[in-house]
């Protein structure tokens, strides 16, 4: 088949398949397969060492797999250099050639592919309008905050039209507020693009604001890829819960018999009209269903003695102690409790997830 | 605004002051000293104002002296910066290599400056010595004691493997704090070795190199023990650099306000060349 048809029919993809990455002998990604669509951002979440960054090099061709394939458009390019494919990648760190302006970073992919000047000047100057980087131009990167220095490493990504954009945690280095600023621009700069785009974080937050679709990534194994808020709102089983969830999940064992739940400990006892079999489970809730208000149609009281509360402008984070587990909890607003007072909260029912003894998630059908 | 009189600051203060008094400025000012007067014995001087700078700016002998030792520190930089960061680039990241590397290169740093000296001598005897025999036996007509450019030739090699480790360690130490993500980026890009050496490597070793340069410029500006040992400024005059020349004149012909004046000069050379090479590589920096 020409080259010309074979562009023409393959839908833009990029396919990992039983990709595996030792070094020496710690075993850095298990065995993976993932398969990520045209016009997507997917989202790699996960903590700190789980096998992101890894991950990204084996797409981008910058780290070899010991086994398995990566396939780009149908075909394969397991071991194509990382310069003989069309991608780029934005870091953690500020990463930008020192001695050259804004104007001359951005325009540097365009230039080594030979691109003439004219149009070289014309996508530069769409980028820099795109990242609000137009007055910075004539500016080396060292005289430029941190957060106007990753819009120029953006810039840098987006102006020579990749057919994949790989972006390793790139907001882990700028201040609270610049990072909130760019967060929200970074899904419309993708929007109109022909391209597959992979953003690393350790933050479920960012996950969720990002949308599109997300791999839960624990010690060198994806968890579950899918749509962000599925995986979100139906974790297929705990551990994909507890990645994708910050601060961390409350989790206990539970017994359900007929239209009643309760805690293996006795402390709280609720009725439910989940469909699922009586036996024993672990409940998994997130801590904002844990709220020191009633919060949905169905809720139940849990008593508790308070460990730490953390008071932030706009929420309350309250770590409590019932029976022998600590829980914690996130309501809305300034909820003043003290160290060791006896506090009552509420949870939601209808938000519980429910696990088998595999782990796997059962209610949700 | 009030200010408030604290006279305890002083014990802070006096402690430096009579540290540098002893340490620069009191041996400075006798210098200046002699530089304008004659000296006779007995503690007898006579003012001669501004007659032994004049005399020596004038005189050919400075002249040649300051000319062989431009040449020299010239030669020096032009061939110890680019091998030094050339011997850098090629010196491993990791493992075993890493410390090998480093003790080798610091070794000849750790060697006194007479025993250099000496050892070059010995070394490169035409007779006796290791480099000189060979050249000889090769068919070179090599003879360091007799022939300037030979002298040189010497001198320089010396110089070189002395002093080009320190350049090595301090590109060593800049290349190493560049994060690899600088490399991935640039490979992605589809830099070439030289464009990322270029515009990634060579910017980011800018502050040490500026450090070495000075440190190599100074040093070299001022080379003394070695030459004095290996040629002892011989043959003629051929490698009498401005430090040697000085001594001869100083304590060879006791020629104080003359030698005085000449130090004085040959320190301001150090200090402006310094002061205007710094200016100029850090002008960016402080801009920022």
């Amino acid at each position: 088949m020409p080259p010309f048809f074979k562009t023409k029919l393959q839908i833009m993809s990029l396919e990992l398949k039983n990709v595996e990455k030792k070094v020496g002998i710690e075993t850095h990604i298990y065995p993976t397969n993932i398969k990520l669509e045209k016009n997507t951002i997917n989202v790699l979440l996960g903590s700190t060492l789980a096998g992101k960054t890894t991950l990204m090099q084996i797409m981008a061709g910058l780290d070899k797999p010991t086994n398995g394939e990566i396939w780009f458009n149908g075909e394969n390019v397991t071991g194509k250099q990382v310069q003989k494919r069309n991608v780029s990648m934005v870091y953690q760190q500020f990463i930008n050639y020192p001695s050259f302006t804004v104007f001359e970073n951005i325009a540097s992919p365009l230039k080594i592919t030979g691109v003439n000047s004219d149009e070289i000047k014309e996508r530069v100057g769409k980028v820099a309008e795109l990242l609000k980087l137009s007055a910075m131009l004539n500016k080396k990167p060292d005289e430029l905050s941190g957060g106007q220095q990753q819009r120029t490493a953006l810039a840098r990504a987006l102006v020579k039209d990749s057919d994949l954009i790989l972006l390793d945690e790139p907001l882990a280095n700028l201040d609270f507020k610049l990072r909130e600023e760019l967060r929200e621009e970074l899904p419309k700069l993708f929007e109109d693009r022909e391209c597959i785009v992979v953003y690393a974080t350790t933050e479920p937050s960012d996950a969720l604001m990002i949308g599109g679709n997300t791999a839960t990534i624990l010690e060198g194994k994806i968890i579950q890829y899918g749509k962000t808020l599925d995986v979100y709102n139906k974790p297929e089983n705990l551990t994909s819960a507890k990645v994708f969830s910050d601060p961390p999940m409350n989790i206990a064992e539970i017994s359900k018999n007929g239209d009643t739940c309760k805690l293996n400990d006795n402390s709280v006892q609720w009725k439910s009209n989940v469909k699922i079999k009586d036996g024993n489970y672990k409940i998994g809730i997130r801590p904002h269903n844990i709220t020191t208000y009633k919060e949905g149609n169905n809720t139940v009281e849990i008593n508790g003695k308070v460990l730490i509360s953390e008071l932030s402008g706009s929420e309350s984070l309250i770590h409590f102690t019932n029976g022998n587990l600590n829980w914690v909890s996130l309501s809305n607003g300034i909820q003043q409790k003290n160290i060791g007072e006896n506090t009552k909260l509420f949870m939601n029912v209808d938000e519980f997830l429910y696990f088998d003894e595999n782990n796997r998630l059962v209610n949700h059908g | 605004m009030n200010k408030t009189i604290n006279q305890k600051a002083w014990f802070f203060v006096v402690p430096v002051f009579v540290l540098v008094a002893f340490n620069a400025a009191i041996p400075l000012m006798t210098v200046v000293n002699y530089s304008f007067q004659e000296t006779f014995g007995n503690n007898v001087f006579a003012w001669e104002g501004t007659r032994w700078f004049k005399q020596i700016l004038l005189s050919e002998r400075f002249h040649d002296a300051l000319g062989r030792q431009i040449a020299f520190t010239f030669i020096i930089l032009l061939i110890q910066i680019p091998l030094g960061i050339g011997i850098a680039l090629t010196m491993p990241k990791k493992g075993w290599g890493v410390p090998v590397c480093l003790i080798l290169m610091s070794m000849p740093l750790l060697i006194p400056w007479n025993v250099v000296g000496a050892m070059w001598n010995i070394f490169a005897l035409p007779d006796i010595g290791f480099l000189g025999y060979s050249l000889n036996a090769i068919g070179f007509d090599f003879n360091f004691t007799q022939q300037p450019g030979d002298a040189w030739f010497t001198t320089i090699l010396m110089d070189v493997w002395h002093w080009t480790s320190l350049v090595v360690l301090l590109s060593y130490a800049g290349l190493n704090s560049i994060q690899p993500a600088y490399y991935q980026a640039a490979e992605i890009d589809g830099a070439s070795r030289w464009a990322t050496f270029r515009y990634i490597e060579l910017p980011k070793m800018k502050k040490v190199l500026t450090l070495a340069i000075l440190l190599r410029f100074m040093d070299s500006f001022m080379i003394y023990t070695e030459p004095f040992v290996l040629t002892g400024g011989g043959p003629g005059n051929a490698t009498a650099f401005l430090s040697i020349d000085l001594v001869k004149m100083a304590l060879g012909q006791f020629d104080l306000g003359p030698a005085a004046a000449m130090s004085l000069i040959y320190f301001f050379i150090v200090l402006l060349v310094c002061w205007v090479f710094y200016s100029l590589m850090m002008k960016n920096e402080v801009k920022s």
